[in-house]
């Protein structure tokens, strides 16, 4: 055999293998992303056919204007619970649901002219649990993800603080834990004033947000800010692809807005203003 | 190969143990931020990432800068590269062990970073950054130790590295291009999100890169026997010189957009970073004179590397490379992620001031390059003039 035909059938054999083996390799690499992206609505312009749970919540700030510290109400409900720490500034914060003003909500709807009203209505804010999650399709270790029922969800103990999520995060719903926040301040004062022994901790270096009360889901709860908040019937949590469900008939009679919609992230937070 | 380094005037041995002060200052910085968190660095819930990622980005592009070095001589054969060409290869070795040490220094929970192996995860850019960067610091390692061995013993390369020579070029493409894929695919930055950015990156990387090259070439002029040659030198310029000014094309392209399409999103960082943000009753503007004399070195570095081939002078080109270097410096290591970060998603703007550690640990990294670099330098340089003596 000379040389020459030696070298061709060396190229052809190693092509061969390389077409067989590319595809494969392709489809699981992109395994990955089909999971960050959820379902077939990625890349049409239709709405997808729900398959599953998706929970989902709606927002009705007027109810919170006229019931003064309600939001408030919700705020420490849920930061409670979840032993989020308080250290007291701004740089360290952390938040899973905290009040905003309007302008900082919706800061992509900047009519010039709008209703007096909207000056200081509380409006909650928190994650969004996106159906297109960006922090989902940038955290290098998946602790953060999306589970079945649309939440998306944290793995503190695998989080390695690299704060990816918060940059890709377009609804900064996100927060780090800068320092310690099992420690205390100057003065002795625990940063976690009342330590809630059925939810853990973090420890710092790791970030967190809203997981829309998952750990009281599995026991059959509604989320802490929506029982705290449901009498004015401010907040209604349930089931966006069940179409009886009480989140659906809402949202089918009244008009809502969500929060920068033009970047495709498709939230499960609905807001009537 | 490696005893060169150990062997050495008094002037490499003050060098060295200059360096070494740095680092144990830096690595007190650094114990302190181990034992306290992140939270002893001026970053806060709005600006996420600080001057660590910056020099990280920064970093990437010197290490690419290398290409420009590589590609010439061993893709077109460029001979006059002959005595450099390890410089760039060396060079991006110390750049990438830089890069993956601020990477480790910003993690919350550096213990944990082999998780991004243990969890591999496509669809993040950052996984695919971790196989970039390593991937071609295992290249340069392993194709600048083996050129140099062989020149070293008198031999001519082998055959077998040829292939991961070609590999590195394309390879050194991608830590940019997946650099800058970090920032331009979140869609909630409109400062990033823009797809030139990768092409800004490389234009910038093939800048500053060769210019730090070119400026180390002269102190070693000046400090050994080691002269790279006039040839190369004026290649060099040549190749700054139009790669900066691609920068600044790309860079005037952002504006560009911006400003005639008038988008708030588009222009608020762009106002920030230049002319000063106005926000509520307050302006923000802590990074305008970095941003505005970041533009004046560049554009008078490129006007100065071209003078100073014709009239022939090293003073002027060590000026206009270390003018072109800063620049580029403050462009990529501070400007593109400090101002990613202003205005945040909910339209607060807060402005970062990195602290005394965070600075002490980011000059330790800087001088842990420089220590590497000048043990990869010695061996060099000692092999190239021992075969020419």
């Amino acid at each position: 055999m000379d040389s020459k035909r030696r070298d061709f059938l060396k190229i052809a054999g190693l092509t061969a293998i390389a077409g067989i083996a590319a595809p494969s390799a392709f489809n699981t690499l992109l395994k990955g992303e089909a999971l960050a992206s959820a379902g077939p609505a990625a890349s049409g312009h239709g709405a997808a056919a729900p398959t599953g749970k998706r929970y989902g919540m709606v927002i009705d700030v007027k109810k919170f204007t006229e019931n003064p510290g309600l939001a408030e109400q919700c705020v420490t409900a849920c930061h409670t619970i979840h032993n989020v720490p308080d250290f007291g500034n701004k740089k360290d914060e952390i938040k899973w649901l905290w009040v905003e003003s309007y302008d900082h909500v919706f800061p992509e709807h900047s009519q010039d002219k709008r209703p007096d009203g909207l000056k200081g209505m509380p409006i909650l804010t928190l994650c969004n649990h996106c159906e297109k999650p960006p922090c989902v399709r940038a955290c290098p270790t998946k602790a953060t993800f999306k589970k079945k029922n649309g939440i998306v969800a944290m793995d503190y103990h695998r989080c390695i603080g690299c704060r990816f999520c918060m940059a890709a995060c377009p609804y900064g719903a996100r927060s780090f834990n800068w320092r310690d926040p099992r420690g205390k301040d100057a003065n002795g004062r625990p940063f976690i004033k009342a330590e809630n022994p059925k939810f853990p901790t973090r420890m710092r270096g790791v970030v967190e947000k809203c997981n829309f009360c998952t750990e009281r889901l599995a026991i059959g709860q509604i989320p802490a800010c929506v029982e705290v908040a449901s009498q004015a019937k401010g907040l209604i949590f349930g089931d966006l692809n069940d179409p009886n469900s009480e989140i659906s008939q809402v949202l089918k009679t009244s008009f809502t807005i969500q929060r920068n919609p033009a970047i495709g992230t498709h939230p499960s937070l609905f807001y009537i203003i | 190969m490696i005893e060169k380094a150990l062997k050495g005037s008094t002037g490499y041995w003050v060098w060295m143990l200059f360096l070494l002060s740095l680092m144990g200052v830096g690595a007190l910085s650094y114990v302190q931020q181990f034992n306290y968190g992140l939270g002893i660095t001026g970053m806060s819930r709005d600006v996420t990432w600080g001057v660590y990622i910056s020099q990280f980005t920064f970093l990437v592009g010197v290490a690419a800068g290398g290409l420009m070095l590589v590609l010439p001589y061993y893709l077109h054969n460029y001979k006059a590269f002959g005595r450099i060409v390890i410089l760039g290869e060396f060079m991006a070795i110390a750049a990438i062990v830089m890069c993956l040490m601020f990477i480790i220094a910003d993690l919350g929970q550096p213990m944990r970073a082999l998780n991004v192996l243990l969890f591999p995860t496509p669809n993040s850019m950052l996984f695919w950054d971790m196989i970039v960067l390593n991937g071609y610091l295992i290249l340069n390692i392993l194709c600048g130790w083996v050129v140099l061995h062989s020149e070293y013993k008198g031999i001519k390369y082998p055959k077998w590295i040829k292939p991961f020579i070609y590999l590195s070029i394309p390879w050194a493409i991608s830590i940019h291009t997946v650099t800058a894929f970090l920032y331009c695919g979140l869609p909630g930055r409109h400062f990033w999100l823009t797809a030139i950015l990768a092409p800004r990156f490389l234009a910038s990387a093939f800048a500053a890169g060769p210019a730090l090259l070119l400026i180390i070439a002269m102190v070693l002029k000046r400090v050994t026997k080691f002269d790279v040659g006039r040839e190369a030198q004026d290649k060099l310029v040549t190749i700054i010189g139009y790669a900066a000014m691609l920068n600044f094309f790309f860079l005037g392209c952002e504006f560009f957009v911006a400003y005639y399409s008038q988008i708030p999103g588009h222009m608020h960082t762009l106002d920030y970073l230049f002319w000063g943000l106005g926000h509520g009753d307050q302006v923000f503007n802590n990074l305008v004179p970095f941003m505005r004399a970041s533009v004046i070195m560049g554009l008078t570095g490129i006007g100065l590397i071209f003078y100073s081939r014709v009239k022939q002078c090293d003073g002027l080109l060590v000026i206009s490379c270390l003018l072109i270097f800063i620049s580029f410096w403050i462009d990529k290591g501070l400007g593109l992620v400090l101002g990613g970060f202003v205005p945040s998603p909910m339209d607060y703007v807060t402005e970062y001031v990195p602290s005394f550690q965070e600075l002490g640990v980011t000059v330790a990294v800087w001088a842990t390059g420089a220590f590497i670099l000048s043990i990869l330098y010695k061996v060099a340089i000692s092999v190239k003039l021992e075969k020419e003596a």
